[in-house]
């Protein structure tokens, strides 16, 4: 089971090394992590998406919370959040296929922000699920690239994490 | 200003600090410089690994954080062990190393390492100094974390220009960490539940742990016991929170532990872990032992709690504080049909035998625990020599047994002697350890020396790895290899040669004897014990 944690720590040197070393020490693996600075320059956000059962979570929320430099550790359960993930996409394109692509990015919300005689680069950012439907949506042109920034997540509504 | 050097000085100054254990080099020197100018006593160790362990000893002992210091590359290194021996038993010691100048790290310079990246996994937490003027908000701190909480190692790293620079000196009065606030106070809904459940139970059994210790809750311990009449075991770490022969007390647990505390475990309806993290070598299987009985687990780690085993009732806070709050209200039960069924477990003792010619380690440590003074500080190393004194010898009340249970660190306790000595003079210090575990540290036979430390050391000497030569007897058809340690020195010659006072005893018929000339002997002293080689550890 996937879970989504936000993670507010100091926004100090070797922190994120802390946080991540602690996931490989107790065997929990990761499937991505996006870290930035806060509405606080002091205090940056961590956004981990892991892997894990029930006690597996319980335990990371716990471990997480030990280190001395973690401020706030929260789960966030799927139906309370929003979650996005920017992805950069290079795909093969020859001038016929221009136009059908440009109509493929149309409906599915994505920018082509680059473009070259052969290829297209496409900026995208979504939902895993969406963004799952555009990869195969791609796929018979040849992605050449793929860039992800790994997924961040925000409360729905007006509750905040602090 | 003065310069950070001497502040760290000051720091330690300030916090109370009286002796420190370390070993110098290029990059720590502007701080031993300043400490040259101290009061602070500095013991020379003879490697930096025991430097760690000399202060966990001081801090066990003293009941506050103890200092180490090492310098930078193999110092640090050489101290990882002892960093994360006593990270894994909660241990408090703060560690300071030398690091080689700012503008030169990351060149992989003579003797640098990346001690803080070496040492992330086994901290409680660690600081690499860039900021000279941090060094007292970080000394303060580095005490607060690693004697507040549950307990453990800091490490602090300061790269040699760093110490040369100066600073304003104010040591601040309070730690202000918005991120750290451990949870002291017991919830009392969960307390009156605890009560309940005790009351409510036929047999109830306590498994009290180092974390007691760590709080220093031993009083609190036994009159909880006492006043709830609830019989107890401990594991490792917990030995000597009640004296041996204590009515309620049953022994250690576990796989190396007694059979009454191991029977004892799996009769009792309700559980009560204190302190105990239920590690894997004081049981095996705890889902399986959960099925069949309440579990209730008072911890100050919250991480601990549902770690290992399913909980029912789990409590987070200081044991020191929690207990007494149990005891205040928890009403008595008799319990006699347990307290019987105890008894009987209790005096099922297997039979020691002796074996011709040798001494049996077993019934010695019986008869030395019997002639010690009883605030005596056993300290026992690692293999079989450590689970004969775990559950031969005897402690009286007031006695304190010392070991690392969490990580299992040959060579460990001649320097944790050593500190234990060094943190109280009065108490007697007798180290037990084995021919194999001696070699890893006998170096420190200089130390004790240029000390003048009254510490008595026995060595179990059965020319063997003896606990992994019967894992091989047992476990691998007896394909016995690499455990063999002839070729060992002549021991008591070998402490003679450092002005040791040293004997030998081979038969049972001259143990006491002996015992008697280590016990009435006034400075250090050695005696090596010849235990045959096919001794069973149990």
């Amino acid at each position: 089971m996937k879970h989504t944690i936000s993670i507010l720590v100091e926004n100090r040197a070797g922190v994120l090394s802390r946080v991540s070393g602690l996931f490989s020490r107790r065997g929990f693996n990761i499937d991505s992590l996006a870290v930035g600075e806060t509405e606080d320059p002091e205090i940056s956000r961590i956004t981990i998406v892991a892997d894990g059962d029930d006690h597996t979570a319980q335990q990371l929320e716990k471990q997480l919370n030990k280190l001395v430099d973690t401020l706030k550790v929260r789960t966030l359960a799927p139906d309370e959040l929003l979650a996005r993930e920017l992805q950069l996409i290079k795909i093969n394109a020859n001038p016929s296929q221009r136009s059908e692509i440009l109509t493929i990015c149309e409906i599915m919300g994505a920018k082509i922000i680059d473009m070259t005689a052969g290829t297209l680069t496409i900026e995208i950012s979504d939902s895993q699920v969406h963004l799952k439907r555009m990869h195969d949506l791609l796929e018979g042109y040849g992605i050449k690239e793929i860039v992800r920034t790994g997924v961040i997540a925000i409360q729905k509504g007006s509750v905040t994490i602090k | 200003m003065i310069k950070a050097a001497e502040a760290m000085v000051k720091c330690l100054e300030k916090e109370g600090i009286k002796v420190v254990f370390g070993y110098p080099g290029a990059a720590i020197c502007p701080f031993y410089d300043e400490l040259y100018r101290s009061e602070i006593k500095h013991v020379l160790v003879r490697h930096e690994a025991n430097a760690g362990h000399a202060a966990s000893g001081y801090a066990r002992i003293s009941g506050k954080p103890a200092v180490c210091i090492a310098t930078s590359g193999p110092g640090a290194t050489n101290l990882l062990t002892a960093i994360a021996t006593a990270y894994a038993d909660s241990i408090p010691i703060i560690c300071i190393t030398g690091q080689v100048s700012t503008d030169q790290i990351g060149c992989d310079v003579f003797q640098e390492v990346d001690i803080t990246g070496a040492a992330q996994p086994f901290v409680k937490h660690s600081y690499l100094v860039k900021n000279a003027s941090d060094i007292p908000r970080i000394f303060k701190e580095a005490f607060h974390l690693a004697g507040t909480g549950r307990k453990g190692p800091v490490l602090i790293d300061v790269p040699v220009d760093v110490q040369n620079t100066p600073i304003d000196f104010v040591y601040p009065d309070e730690v202000r960490m918005r991120t750290y606030k451990p949870t002291v106070k017991g919830n009392p809904i969960q307390i009156k539940k605890i009560c309940e459940a005790i009351e409510a139970s036929e047999r109830p059994l306590i498994c009290a742990g180092g974390g007691v210790f760590l709080s220093g809750a031993q009083k609190e311990l036994r009159e909880l016991a006492e006043k709830a009449n609830v019989p107890a075991v401990s594991t490792m770490m917990g030995i000597s929170l009640f004296p041996s022969e204590h009515p309620h007390y049953l022994g250690m647990l576990g796989m190396h532990g007694v059979r009454s505390a191991n029977r004892a475990v799996n009769e009792c309806d309700t559980l009560i872990l204190i302190g105990a993290r239920v590690g894997d070598r004081a049981v095996r299987s705890p889902s399986f032992l959960a099925e069949n009985k309440k579990i209730i687990h008072i911890d100050i780690d919250p991480a601990e709690i549902g770690k290992n085993i399913p909980v029912d009732i789990p409590l987070v806070g200081d044991v020191k504080t929690i207990l007494p709050e149990i005891t205040g209200r928890i009403v008595s039960k008799p319990r006699e049909k347990w307290f019987e069924e105890i008894g009987q477990i209790k005096n099922d003792v297997p039979v020691t035998e002796e074996t011709e010619g040798f001494i049996n380690p077993k019934m010695f440590l019986k008869k030395l625990s019997d002639r010690l003074p009883a605030d005596t500080v056993c300290v026992a190393d690692v293999g079989q020599n450590q689970i004969w004194v775990c559950n031969h010898y005897a402690v009286k009340d007031g006695g304190r047994f010392l070991t690392t249970g969490g990580m299992g660190t040959m060579g460990y306790s001649v320097p944790c002697g050593v500190g234990a000595k060094m943190a109280d003079p009065s108490r007697e210090v007798v180290v037990v350890c084995g021919d194999g575990s001696f070699q890893m540290q006998m170096m420190e036979l200089a130390t004790i020396m240029q000390q003048g430390l009254s510490v008595k050391i026995i060595i179990m000497k059965n020319n063997r790895l003896g606990m992994v030569r019967e894992l091989q007897t047992k476990g691998y058809g007896d394909r016995q290899i690499a455990v063999h340690l002839e070729g060992s020195p002549d021991f008591v010659a070998l402490a003679k040669s450092y002005g040791i006072d040293a004997d030998r005893v081979v038969t049972m018929a001259e143990a006491e004897e002996k015992i008697e000339k280590l016990a009435s002997a006034k400075g250090p002293y050695l005696l090596e014990c010849n235990v045959w080689r096919h001794e069973s550890t149990l």
